[in-house]
């Protein structure tokens, strides 16, 4: 399917594209997307995390374990501190006598402490690292095989990079929370809790000092953050403008530099660059104090606990080990707060992201195959549409009662511009989409019986933009026909005119199609197709006509192949010249999704309707949309 | 790209020393509070205490201001930075020939004037607030622990190496790991694209469970390597704890003998334990950098590239006075013995060509695609530079002309139509910058875009978004027409332009060009032969070298080329076609 036609039924605005700050250093400022229903989606999610329960509380236990192990470890250098006070003060005339023993033990502890938490935090992340890519490699196959599943309508209103982010960005945005975020979340909560628990016991009214720098610090962030948002919100918006520019400047470069406009182009732009500096400067700055601001917050706590400790140590109410575990905790205080803060916020966007993904996995799938299924086993390609009825959507029919009877053999020719719907009767008869009402026949089979594997086995298919996959030009003819021999390949190829640029290649059959598939032209690719075609020999043929994108001297090439491919099998071809249209058993004239007229051309003309008013006007322009919007506007003031 | 810090150096070094201030005032707390244990409590000196106290709020609030001015600095050398590079970036890109452009590609391009930038901006920004702290930090908190204790220093000394060490080990296991797992995503995301742009193909031939198959083997290469990479950095950071609790463990050792031993106050040994923190913390952002700078270096060089990119076509020296050597029998175009390849192929695009357009006379070339049409055209602009002979217009080489002197006798119109966001009029003046609103509608008029455009809502004052989506291709195509024809230029080049109207708009296009047009020389690349039938002059090319000049009969006597083209077209056309066939040709 081309892009052209695909836009006819996007009717659905392209979601919001992910952009990421590109200062990367504020992000933390920038609150994520908001996800809906954030309780479902939690729970849905964690029924992917359900069969790991086991490594999951084994990652719990160590994260809380490693956690407390090491905010223990202050408390044991506290202790230290006191064992050679104690051996200061002790002190006789011989010197200061330190309780060796006292000592080792204590330092024995202290690496016991360490070790361990180090150990169990090492095997915390471990364990995380595999129940994480088991879950998000789950997740990606998951939503890879409901690929395969989705009605044609979910490709048609979404697009690819849409698609591509959901299983890409949004399962990549839960790798890297689960990975990291949970676990620090955890260890994180564990900290605090640990931390203040200790804090407490040792002396609670400095702990009061302690905890009280956290409102005051908050409520700082908080005036930050209001004071630089409207500059952040300018930079984003300056970011965008100057790359939209720059992108439509230097693809219209050859405009620019034809029409001496590259002064101009400099003075916008430098306007443009002059206010993204501008906003960028303060809301780095403003974003830059917050770090001053909690460090000063931060140190005057300090300065606090040292002048109060210092004072309770000279009352005896606290001794100085005590002091010094303190400050060495209200040094680890801030930090898992903004911890828990960040991670807060990249949960948020995680669960948004798990919610893009659900979504896509509670799309609608295709029908089911009957289980008992008819088969066509000698096609001859007979096509009856008997009182078919069909829209995109429900309530908007396209098709209201379309009855068609196509012998085996005939020719069907679909007239229309851009956007009226030309690919609705391909999407129908090879059930990409289903019809509302009515039946559509293949030698006398409702298509609704047969499996859609061998209703689509019945067609063959020649796009317009032709589709070739990273792999060797044999490989693309034979897609579809596996079990064809070389020579049944090279024959196909031949009869599609084909062979000759292919024995030109370097490594003929074997030239592998490069990834954007620019190693060919346009031209050869249509041939290739084509072949394609010829090598899986069809009852019904699905055509799309050429562009104006080839020469003419190869379009003479592929239209006399499909010509002889259209031989002696039924063809439903979309025409982009009315030249070739009129030869055709049956036209079809649409307009805006409807079919307008139908008949041969000789009962059209005789009709003197649209299409022969088509026809009449101005006839063999390469451009069948100029000329039908025309007609259409002549039509009208007929009328 | 140190070039574009030298304004900056001021700013910078005021920024490096407020930095440096700054970490001077965060050391000397510790030192103030050892003070305040050794004198203080053991000698119970309360008013010592406060004062003490004092001293440390007061370098507290300076702390603030040093580093408070010192991100002003910063932010402001690093925005103003990125400004100069981006402006530059901008210059240079315009300057370039089309050559340059395609040659990087325009998505490219945009990157590199924006994402890049901004990459570089970042990292310097983390340069100066972090990256400039943690060496001052880490140097000063080793001077001032060397001051408390030599030996004590030595022993955190020796576990610098260690870390070091350490680091080293681990990032190059995991390094080489990221990357592979970067290709694999590459190879997933590709095989998925694949199966998105083909999902009719892929479900019209039944190949559902191929495409899933590759997909889901794709998947598994991921897994496995991203799997290896998450192990290998669960490894990291509890190490590196661990490293720098054994210094902590060490310190409390050795920091017991030593008070034993009378050498050490437990005030200083309580600071050198927090000195030791500020090392191993400072040691790891210094490790930071490594990983930052490989990020910033790729955008370094992205960036030099495109800086560094010499264009291929400049102004001449001295160029000639174009309107001297011109006489009335000097064609207005002339290729003499032309041939043209792009620089990096080996295959000759144009070969040998020699033609001349007389003043005000209409020459058209026809030809297969890749024939070098578009390029042939693309010469008298001077997009390219030949490789062998000369472009002469009005009798002078164009490499002799400035660039904004030959451009402004040529109304170029591309083949594909191109218009930027911004009203219709605003795209039309880029033909000419001052035109009045008349001017306008006269060009409009011209190239039949006139009722189109009325019955837009605001006129030639209606908007055209990016890209022009809000026109069609028709439409786009005599915008862009009557852009050129408000220049009313010396030379017209249309380039295959009037394939996508219809015959009737075409027909009377021409009709309005002609008395337009009188006057003027015009070259136009054609696909259609009956458009072309009534021309002087009409060049045929085929794989780039000229197979016949002549006119529609000539040609058809004597080019199989062309004869060929002629039927090809002819063989598809009815009767009928003739009378709006006779239309067209009658106009020109």
């Amino acid at each position: 399917m081309n892009k052209e036609e695909k836009k006819e039924f996007s009717s659905l605005p392209p979601s919001r594209p992910h952009r990421k700050g590109p200062m990367g250093g504020a992000e933390f400022l920038n609150v994520g997307e908001k996800p809906k229903h954030f309780s479902k989606t939690v729970k849905r999610l964690m029924n992917y995390l359900k069969p790991y329960r086991i490594g999951l509380l084994i990652f719990l236990i160590l994260a809380v374990l490693s956690t407390a192990f090491a905010v223990l470890a202050p408390l044991v250098i506290g202790e230290l501190v006191n064992v050679f006070f104690d051996g200061i003060t002790a002190a006789t005339e011989i010197g200061i006598k330190i309780d060796t023993r006292a000592v080792i033990s204590l330092l024995t502890l202290l690496f016991i402490l360490y070790a361990l938490s180090s150990l169990f935090a090492y095997i915390q992340q471990y364990i995380m690292a595999i129940v994480t890519q088991k879950v998000i490699s789950n997740l990606r196959v998951e939503v890879g095989s409901k690929l395969s599943r989705l009605q044609l309508k979910y490709y048609d209103t979404h697009t690819n990079g849409e698609i591509m982010s959901r299983i890409l960005s949004d399962v990549d945005t839960i790798n890297n929370t689960l990975q990291q975020g949970v676990g620090q979340l955890i260890t994180s909560t564990a900290t605090i809790a640990g931390i203040l628990a200790i804090m407490l016991y040792l002396n609670p009214l400095l702990t009061l000092v302690c905890v009280f720098v956290l409102p005051v610090s908050a409520v700082l962030m908080k005036v930050i953050v209001r004071k630089s948002q409207p500059y952040f919100n300018r930079m984003q918006k300056d970011t965008a403008d100057l790359n939209g520019f720059v992108e439509e400047i230097y693809a219209g470069h050859k405009i620019i530099k034809a029409f001496g406009r590259e002064k101009r182009a400099m003075n916008d732009f430098e306007e443009i660059n002059e206010s993204l500096y501008e906003a960028g400067w303060k809301s780095q700055f403003l974003s830059g104090i917050s770090m001053p601001i909690l460090f000063t917050v931060q140190n005057i706590g300090y300065v606090i606990i040292c002048i109060v400790g210092c004072l309770f140590v000279l009352a005896g109410s606290m001794n100085i080990g005590n002091v010094q575990s303190f400050i060495l905790y209200s040094r680890q205080f801030t930090q898992p707060l903004t911890q828990i803060s960040t991670v807060v916020n990249m949960i948020q966007s995680t669960i948004a992201s798990a919610e893009h993904i659900f979504e896509m996995l509670d799309e609608e799938e295709e029908i089911p195959d009957q289980k008992e299924a008819a088969i066509c086993l000698n096609p001859t390609g007979a096509v009856t549409f008997d009182h078919v009825m069909f829209g995109y959507e429900p309530d908007k029919p396209v098709i209201t009662d379309l009855n068609l009877k196509i012998s085996s053999g005939e020719s069907v020719a679909i007239v229309g511009p851009t956007g009226a719907g030309k690919t609705t009767l391909l999407n129908l008869l090879l059930r990409f989409y289903e019809i509302d009402d009515g039946r559509i026949l293949i030698d006398g089979i409702d298509i609704k019986e047969m499996k859609r594997k061998d209703l689509r086995g019945l067609f063959g298919m020649v796009l317009q933009t032709p589709w070739l996959f990273n792999g060797t030009i044999k490989e693309n003819i034979a897609y579809g026909s596996e079990n064809a021999t070389d020579e049944e390949i090279i024959r196909a190829a031949k009869a599609a005119y084909a062979d000759a640029f292919i024995q030109k290649l370097p490594n003929g059959y074997d030239t592998v199609i490069n990834e954007e598939a620019s190693n060919i032209s346009e031209g050869q690719k249509q041939m290739l197709t084509i072949a394609r075609a010829f090598l899986s020999d069809p009852a019904i043929l699905l055509l799309d006509e050429a562009t104006s994108n080839v020469d003419t001297l190869t379009e003479v090439c592929i239209k006399e192949s499909m010509a002889k491919l259209m031989k002696g099998r039924t063809s439903f071809v979309i025409a982009h010249r009315l030249s070739t249209v009129k030869n055709s058993d049956l036209i079809l004239v649409l307009n805006k999704g409807k079919i307008i007229e139908q008949g041969n051309h000789a009962e059209l003309m005789e009709a003197d309707g649209f299409y022969a008013m088509l026809y009449n006007s101005q006839f063999s322009s390469d451009n069948l949309d100029e000329t039908f919007h025309q007609t259409e506007k002549e039509f009208l003031k007929r009328k | 790209m140190i070039k574009y810090l030298r304004p900056y150096i001021p700013m910078i070094a005021a920024a490096i020393v407020l930095v440096f201030l700054q970490c001077l005032t965060q050391l000397m707390l510790p030192d103030l509070m050892s003070k305040m244990v050794d004198n203080g409590i053991i000698g119970r000196d309360i008013d010592y205490i406060y004062k003490m106290g004092a001293y440390m709020l007061i370098l507290t609030l300076f702390t603030m201001v040093f580093s408070t001015a010192a991100n002003y600095f910063t932010s402001k050398s690093a925005s103003g930075f990125a400004q100069d590079l981006r402006k530059d970036m901008f210059e240079k890109i315009n300057s370039f020939s089309i050559k340059e452009v395609e040659k990087f590609g325009t998505s490219t391009l945009v990157t590199r004037t924006a994402n890049d930038v901004s990459q570089i901006q970042t990292v310097i920004m983390m340069m100066l607030r972090v990256v400039v702290l943690s060496p001052l930090m880490f140097l000063g908190s080793f001077l001032l622990m060397l001051q408390k204790d030599v030996s004590l220093s030595l022993v955190v000394l020796s576990f610098l190496p260690l870390i070091g060490l350490f680091l080293y080990l681990v990032t190059r296991k995991i390094i080489p790991n990221i990357k592979k797992m970067q290709d694999r995503l590459d190879h997933l995301s590709r095989t998925l694209r694949e199966r998105l742009t083909g999902v009719r193909v892929i479900r019209a031939f039944n190949k559902e469970e191929t495409a899933d198959r590759r997909y889901k083997e794709a998947n598994e290469d991921l897994t496995e390597i991203s799997l290896k990479v998450n192990k290998l950095a669960a490894f990291l950071f509890p190490g590196m704890m661990f490293l720098m609790n054994m210094a902590t463990l060490a310190v409390l050792w050795f920091g017991g003998r030593q008070i034993e031993s009378g050498d050490l106050s437990i005030g200083n040994l309580m600071a050198v334990i927090q000195y030791v923190t500020m090392i191993m913390m400072s040691a790891v952002m210094i490790s930071f950098v490594f990983l930052l700078i490989p990020r910033a270096q790729v955008s370094v060089r992205r960036i030099s590239e495109v800086l560094e990119t010499k264009t291929t076509i400049r102004d001449p020296q001295n160029p000639a006075d174009t309107d001297a050597s011109q006489t009335k029998d000097t064609p207005a175009i002339e290729f003499k013995n032309v041939s043209f390849k792009y620089s990096d192929s080996e295959q000759e695009i144009l070969k040998n060509i020699s033609f001349t357009v007389a003043p005000g006379e209409t020459v058209a070339v026809i030809g297969g695609t890749g024939s070098g049409k578009t390029t042939l055209v693309h010469l008298i602009p001077r997009f390219y530079d030949v490789c062998c002979g000369a472009v002469y217009v009005n009798g002078t080489d164009v490499r002799r002309i400035l660039q904004t002197d030959l451009r402004q006798k040529i109304g170029f119109v591309p083949q594909t139509a191109l218009l930027f966001s911004g009203t219709i009029a605003e795209n039309i003046r880029y033909g000419k910058e001052e035109a009045t609103e008349e001017e306008i509608l006269k060009a409009l008029e011209t190239a039949q875009a006139l009722d189109f455009v009325k019955e837009m809502e605001n006129g030639i004052h209606s908007y055209i978004s990016q890209g022009g989506t809000n026109v069609s291709g028709g439409q786009k195509q005599r915008l862009s027409i009557a852009r050129a024809v408000v220049k009313r230029p010396e030379i017209y080049i249309f380039d295959d332009n009037f394939s996508a109207l219809d015959y009737k708009t075409d027909a009377n296009l021409r009709q309005a060009l002609k008395s337009e047009m009188r006057g003027a020389s015009a070259i136009i690349v054609a696909q259609r032969v009956s458009t072309i039938q009534n021309v002087s002059k009409i060049i045929v090319l085929k794989d780039g070298e000229i197979v016949g000049i002549g006119t529609d009969a000539q040609l058809r006597q004597n080019c199989g080329v062309y004869k060929k083209i002629a039927e090809s077209q002819e063989s598809t056309k009815t009767q009928e076609t003739a009378e709006s066939q006779e239309n067209a040709e009658a106009v020109l």
